[in-house]
């Protein structure tokens, strides 16, 4: 639909905005460096050279063909119709991000760093992932620009997720399951970082959300604008007005940070980010670090986090891998202090019953996070009524998912699925055990 | 021993009577709560007898980013048996009591959630020197340095072969006690030689400070503590003798008299 008429490109994201970080990465009180010295001088680099990139135009220039000829950016946005009747009657409006190439909003992040890689002359990447998604995508630009790639994935996400790591195998990524800990994605972050402390000098880190210390959730942030900058210019030319809410699943936040913030100064445009809910905030097995959480400092950056009164990190609970993370981009937390965006949190059962509506609505298969944001808009939607356009950012496709939804659904036959699949209790009843 | 004088000026001492000695001073690392909280206690009471001049007091974390396998089987460990911020309080106050000096090394989120200021207090109440903050950089210290300083405590800061001269020199000049050096790139866990960063590290760090440097990460034995004792005044051993634990108190004694011979230069190989 309006795809075609949109002038917006991935470069303009980078171009500076009156919402940036102060010199050392602090967003108010959240954010910064809390971080092992041995690596200041890896991030120094990096946002050095993201600054001198940022200023490029031959950078800005490659950067935007690789999201145009190689990604398929601009993705369009499309107008959920028959979703719409299940939710108030609202507009529901979908942000595509699920049409990028590698199936999510991802990539977008992922060409741009592995850009800036190939600028400081390092040959390796690294990466965390959980869902995959974020893997694949650093896979996929590793194997584009001929840099060795690992991928580090807790082993829990490695069963639960196990499309993607046969496709970051196929790409040429050595993929390594971590067995430490809760086998999730902090744990995937925390091999990362000891893989880089030992490797910085030939070895970038691809970090896969707007977090960890600065520069990474400006630096991130500003990959993934082009997401907001697009639906923005979409929305206005198509219904000639601002949409009444823009929403977003967050996790780690960087699809909701990317849709989110070319709408900042949009006063009657409401932000919301959904949260991962588990079986319930209120049965502690949940994922939502804004609305459980407590300030503290894990993985590089001051934000909310979901930890015990000793300040150990909790184990979380999600069906959603790219959700299950016990910490927020430090963005988010400055937006949900401020007011200008809130979080709300969406359970498990409220995700995949909005997995199947839009599945069964408008035939598309959404990535389980994005299932989150759907629940959110559904919701809001029956709030809101008819007169509501909500502008939803689809961020990543379900193929991933199949295994999972199936097995919650029920629509596969047990006894057909294959022995070594993961352990039916863990995606499907909630009842992991870790 | 003497009881007397801030955790900085008893710090001090460490490695003034070492110096005195005309060797390097030993600094024990052992985490709380491993493999019991009175176990953990009695592997550092260990270590003090056995001829460390310090020893570290590992304040267990969820996610330890600079530790290697060793140290990670330990905390998570001592997390399972459901150690407390204020049992390693505990152990620093009971190592005290008997004339032994004790810093702790913890991550920073623990004590963010303690509270920086009763953090402070609390420690220098139970006797304690110092504090080592593996991933807390001075550029966001301030709440703590303020605190350390009402309190007489000694924050030490850590350096990196990768740390510019102008880091260094920040850095070094937030530090009080001694500095310590990270004697490779890496993370915790003992390694076969000594790597050759670790001289030009302390060589470069010296004509910033004139603080005691500490020198941690990899060292397992004698002969190496022994290496490092040449160019360094305080040699660091974690997961060498966390290894050790695993075996029990004799074998920490017994690696802990190994290593202060090395510090003496008495080392005779193995």
């Amino acid at each position: 639909m309006t795809s075609a008429s949109t002038a917006s490109t991935a470069s303009q994201g980078l171009a500076g905005t009156l919402h940036d970080p102060d010199d050392s990465g602090h967003f108010g009180r959240w954010g910064g460096r809390y971080m092992p010295e041995a690596l200041i001088a890896a991030v120094d680099e990096v946002a050095a050279e993201y600054e001198k990139a940022r200023h490029d135009p031959a950078f800005l220039a490659e950067l935007d063909r690789l999201q145009r000829d190689y990604a398929g950016r601009p993705s369009p946005v499309t107008d959920a119709r028959r979703l719409s009747e299940h939710a108030g009657g609202a507009r529901i409006l979908l942000k595509r991000e699920d049409l990028n190439h590698t199936g999510s909003h991802k990539i977008n992040n992922v060409l741009g760093q592995a850009l800036l890689t190939k600028r400081m002359g390092k040959t390796r990447v690294i990466a965390e992932t959980g869902a995959g998604q974020h893997g694949v995508a650093t896979a996929t630009a590793a194997a584009l620009m001929g840099l060795e790639c690992m991928v580090y994935m807790g082993e829990v996400d490695t069963e639960r997720q196990a499309l993607n790591v046969a496709r970051m195998r196929l790409l040429g990524a050595e993929v390594v399951p971590v067995t430490t800990g809760s086998r999730t994605l902090k744990d995937a972050l925390n091999e990362a970082y000891r893989d880089w402390v030992a490797s910085v000098g030939h070895t970038h880190y691809i970090l896969g959300t707007a977090a960890g210390p600065h520069p990474f959730p400006m630096m991130v942030r500003d990959f993934h604008r082009v997401i907001g900058l697009e639906a923005r210019e979409q929305v206005l030319a198509a219904y000639g007005r601002l949409p009444d809410a823009v929403v977003a699943c967050v996790g780690g936040g960087s699809n909701a940070i990317g849709i989110f913030h070319p709408f900042l100064d949009d006063a009657d445009v409401r932000l919301i980010g959904y949260e991962a809910a588990g079986d319930g905030v209120e049965t502690g097995r949940h994922a939502a670090s804004i609305t459980g959480g407590t300030p503290g400092a894990l993985h590089g950056a001051m934000s909310y986090l979901l930890q015990d009164t000793d300040g150990q990190t909790l184990e979380t609970h999600s069906i959603s891998a790219g959700l299950d993370y016990p910490g927020v981009g430090p963005e988010h937390a400055f937006l949900a202090d401020s007011g200008r965006a809130s979080y709300e949190p969406v359970t498990d059962a409220e995700a995949m019953d909005a997995f199947r509506l839009l599945c069964r609505t408008e035939g598309i298969i959404p990535a389980i996070e994005s299932a989150h944001a759907i629940a959110g808009a559904v919701r809001l939607g029956k709030t809101w009524g008819p007169e509501a356009t909500i502008l939803v950012n689809l961020s990543g496709r379900g193929d991933k998912d199949v295994d999972t939804a199936a097995r919650w659904f029920g629509v596969v036959d047990e006894a057909a699925l294959p022995t070594e699949a993961p352990d039916t209790t863990d995606a499907a009843s909630g009842e992991r055990e870790l | 021993m003497t009881t007397t004088g801030t955790g900085i000026t008893r710090l001090a001492e460490v490695f003034t009577t070492a110096k005195a000695e005309d060797r390097a001073a030993l600094i024990a690392y052992l985490p709380s709560g491993y493999p019991t909280i009175k176990g953990s206690l009695g592997l550092l009471t260990q270590a003090l007898d056995a001829g460390a001049d310090l020893v570290e007091v590992g304040l267990p974390y969820s996610d330890p980013v600079l530790d290697g396998p060793v140290i990670q089987h330990a905390v998570d460990a001592a997390l399972k048996g459901g150690v407390r911020v204020r049992d390693t309080l505990a152990i620093v106050e009971q190592l005290a009591e008997r004339g032994g000096r004790a810093v702790v090394m913890t991550y920073w989120n623990p004590v963010l959630r303690y509270g920086v200021e009763a953090f402070a207090r609390d420690l220098a109440a139970a006797g304690g020197l110092g504090v080592i903050t593996p991933d807390l950089v001075p550029d966001e210290a301030g709440s703590w340095l303020t605190a350390a300083d009402r309190e007489g405590l000694a924050p030490i800061f850590l350096v990196a072969p990768s740390s510019s001269d102008e880091r260094i020199a920040s850095t070094t000049a937030a530090t009080r006690g001694f500095l310590y050096a990270a004697s490779t790139m890496g993370v915790t866990g003992a390694r076969d030689a000594v790597s050759d960063t670790a001289t030009t590290l302390v060589a470069r760090a010296r004509a910033h400070t004139d603080l005691p440097i500490g020198v941690g990460l990899g060292v397992r034995n004698g002969a190496q503590a022994g290496e490092v004792a040449t160019f360094a005044d305080g040699v660091i051993v974690g997961s060498a003798l966390v290894s050790a634990a695993e075996h029990g108190r004799a074998a920490v004694a017994r690696l802990t008299t190994e290593l202060a011979a090395g510090v003496r230069g008495q080392h005779t190989g193995r």
